[in-house]
C-alpha cells in the first residue's frame, strides 16, 4: 500500500514545527508514525505535508520533578515500559506501555503521538487519565497546559489547535498502587476493552480503553469505591455512562460486560487480592 | 518542496545516499532501490513482522517507516547479520533447530530475536514468546522457533530441555560446535 503524495519537511525545533503547521492547515505532524503511517497507507489520511519532529533533540526524556514525572513527547513506548523513574513513580503508565502493540511498534511509537492521535482504543491515554496527567503544548502563542481529562473531545479529536505541538507529559506520582487489564482477541492487538486503575491517598481512579469515542473514566465505579462499597458492587457500575462502539471485535453489550469484569479484577488487584 | 527527499543511510555497513519519494516506505527502499530482498513484505499493515529490520540495533517494521525517517540511521537487514562467512548465533540456532518451514517469516523472526536478546540476554521462554508477538509464522512453526531462541539465551529458559546449550555465548549442539 502506497500513501498519497505529500511534501516532507524535517523540523529541527518545536518552534519550526509550529511555524510549518501554522503555514499549512493540511500539514500533519509525524513523530514515530505508528498511528499516522498506517492511516496514510490506507489513504484514510492524506496530508499535504508531513512535518517530521522525530529527530528534534531534547524531546525524549524522563525527569523526576518531585511531585510529578516529566516525560518528553517523543519518548518511545519501549523506554517508558522500562524506565526506572516511571516504574517507581507511575507504574501504571509503564504497565500500559508494555502492552502497546509489539516490540517493534514499541521501539518506534511515542507517548506524545499516542496521545495526540486521540484513538480511544489506545492504552496510554486511559492510563494517563487514571493518573490525572496533564499535557504541555506549544503553539504560536506560547505554551499552555491541558489536563488529560479535557484533552480528548471526540473520536480522533483532541483539544490541540492545528498549529500546536504536544511537547511534555506530566504525570503525578501520588498513585503507587495500580492494575492494568487488557482484553484482546490476538497477541499484539488493540484492546477490545482495557482498564487502567490507579490508587493513592486521593482515592481510586479508573480509566477505560475503547468504551466510547474518547478514553473515559468509570466515574460511578470510582464513586462506589470511595463510598466504601465492595469491589464486586463497584465493578457492576463500571460501564455506566459509557457508549462503547459495536464492531467486528465485539458488540457494545459485550464491551460493557468486559468493562465490568476487568474493573472487578483491577479493583481486587488494587485491594491486594490479585485474581 | 517536490515530494522528493535526499537520505543518507548506512545499510549493513555500506553508506547509501539517495533521492527518494517522500512517500516511499523503507521496505521498498531496501528491496527495490538497494536490491536487498531478504526483507519481506507480508501483511503490509505492521502486523506480521516479515519486514522487520534493525534500526540502530532495534527491531522495527520497515513497512511502517518512511525512508525519509531513516535518514542518518544505521540499518541492518538479514543480509548483514553474518560476518566473515560466519552465521550470527541466532541464524545458527535456527539452522540447528530447524526453526523454519517455508522461510518467509524467517528474516523478520531472526532480526526480532537479535534485538530482543540484545535487550534481554537472559530472556526466559515466556519473555521470548512475548518478544515475538510482532512476528507471525503462517506455517505455525513457533515451537522450533522458540526452541532455537531458548538455546542461545544466557540462561537457557525453555521449560523443555533445549537440544542445544549455550556456553559463554558459544552455541554447541549434540553434534558439536557448528
Amino acid at each position: 500500500m502506497i500513501p498519497a503524495t505529500f511534501d516532507y519537511v524535517r523540523a529541527e525545533s518545536v518552534a519550526e514545527a509550529v511555524g510549518l503547521l501554522a503555514a499549512d492547515e493540511d500539514a500533519k505532524l509525524l513523530a514515530g508514525g505508528h498511528s499516522l503511517v498506517p492511516l496514510m497507507k490506507l489513504r484514510l489520511a492524506a496530508p499535504s505535508q508531513l512535518v517530521d519532529i522525530g529527530k528534534i533533540a531534547g524531546l525524549s526524556y524522563v525527569r523526576d520533578a518531585g511531585d510529578h514525572i516529566a516525560i518528553g513527547a517523543l519518548t518511545r513506548h519501549r523506554i517508558i515500559e522500562a524506565d526506572p523513574v516511571i516504574r517507581a513513580g507511575a507504574g501504571l503508565l509503564a504497565a500500559a506501555a508494555a502492552e502497546v502493540g509489539d516490540p517493534q511498534v514499541r521501539h518506534r511509537g511515542t507517548i506524545g503521538g499516542s496521545i495526540a492521535h486521540g484513538d480511544p482504543a489506545s492504552d496510554l491515554p486511559a492510563a494517563l487519565l487514571a493518573l490525572d496527567a496533564s499535557y504541555v503544548v506549544t503553539g504560536p502563542a506560547g505554551d499552555r497546559t491541558i489536563s488529560a481529562a479535557s484533552f480528548h473531545i471526540g473520536f480522533l479529536q483532541t483539544a490541540l489547535h492545528p498549529a500546536e505541538v504536544l511537547t511534555e507529559i506530566r504525570v503525578p506520582t501520588g498513585a503507587p498502587r495500580f492494575a492494568f487489564r487488557k482484553f484482546r482477541a490476538r497477541a499484539a492487538d488493540w484492546a477490545v476493552v482495557g482498564v487502567a486503575a490507579a490508587s493513592g491517598p486521593a482515592g481510586v481512579r479508573i480509566g477505560l480503553v475503547n468504551m466510547g469515542a474518547t478514553p473515559l473514566r468509570a466515574l460511578q465505579a470510582e464513586a462506589a469505591v470511595a463510598a466504601g462499597l465492595p469491589a464486586a458492587d463497584a465493578a457492576r457500575l463500571a460501564a455506566e455512562g459509557t457508549e462503547p462502539r459495536e464492531d467486528l471485535g465485539a458488540t457494545a453489550s459485550f464491551r460493557r460486560h468486559l468493562a465490568r469484569v476487568l474493573v472487578g479484577q483491577a479493583l481486587e488487584e488494587l485491594a491486594g487480592r490479585p485474581c | 518542496m517536490t515530494g522528493q527527499v535526499r537520505v543518507a543511510v548506512t545499510v549493513n555497513g555500506v553508506r547509501h545516499v539517495s533521492d527518494v519519494p517522500a512517500r516511499q516506505l523503507l521496505v521498498s527502499y531496501l528491496r527495490e532501490d538497494i536490491g536487498l530482498t531478504g526483507t519481506k513484505i507480508g501483511c503490509d499493515t505492521s502486523s506480521c513482522g516479515a519486514c522487520t529490520v534493525l534500526l540502530d540495533g532495534e527491531s522495527v517494521k520497515s513497512c511502517t517507516i518512511f525512508t525519509a525517517q531513516a535518514d542518518g540511521e544505521d540499518i541492518t537487514t538479514i543480509e548483514g547479520l553474518a560476518s566473515d562467512g560466519e552465521l550470527h548465533p541466532v541464524q545458527r540456532a535456527f539452522n540447528e533447530q530447524h526453526a523454519l518451514q517455508c522461510g518467509y517469516c524467517t528474516p523478520g523472526m531472526v532480526l526480532a530475536l537479535v534485538s530482543l536478546l540484545r535487550e534481554q540476554p537472559d530472556a526466559d521462554e515466556q519473555e521470548i514468546r512475548r518478544g515475538l508477538e510482532g512476528n507471525l509464522c503462517r506455517c505455525t512453526g513457533y515451537t522450533p522457533i522458540v526452541r532455537a531462541a531458548c538455546s542461545i539465551t544466557a540462561t537457557g529458559g525453555c521449560t523443555g530441555p533445549p537440544e542445544t546449550t549455550a556456553v559463554d555465548g558459544q552455541v554447541s549442539s549434540p553434534d558439536g560446535p557448528a
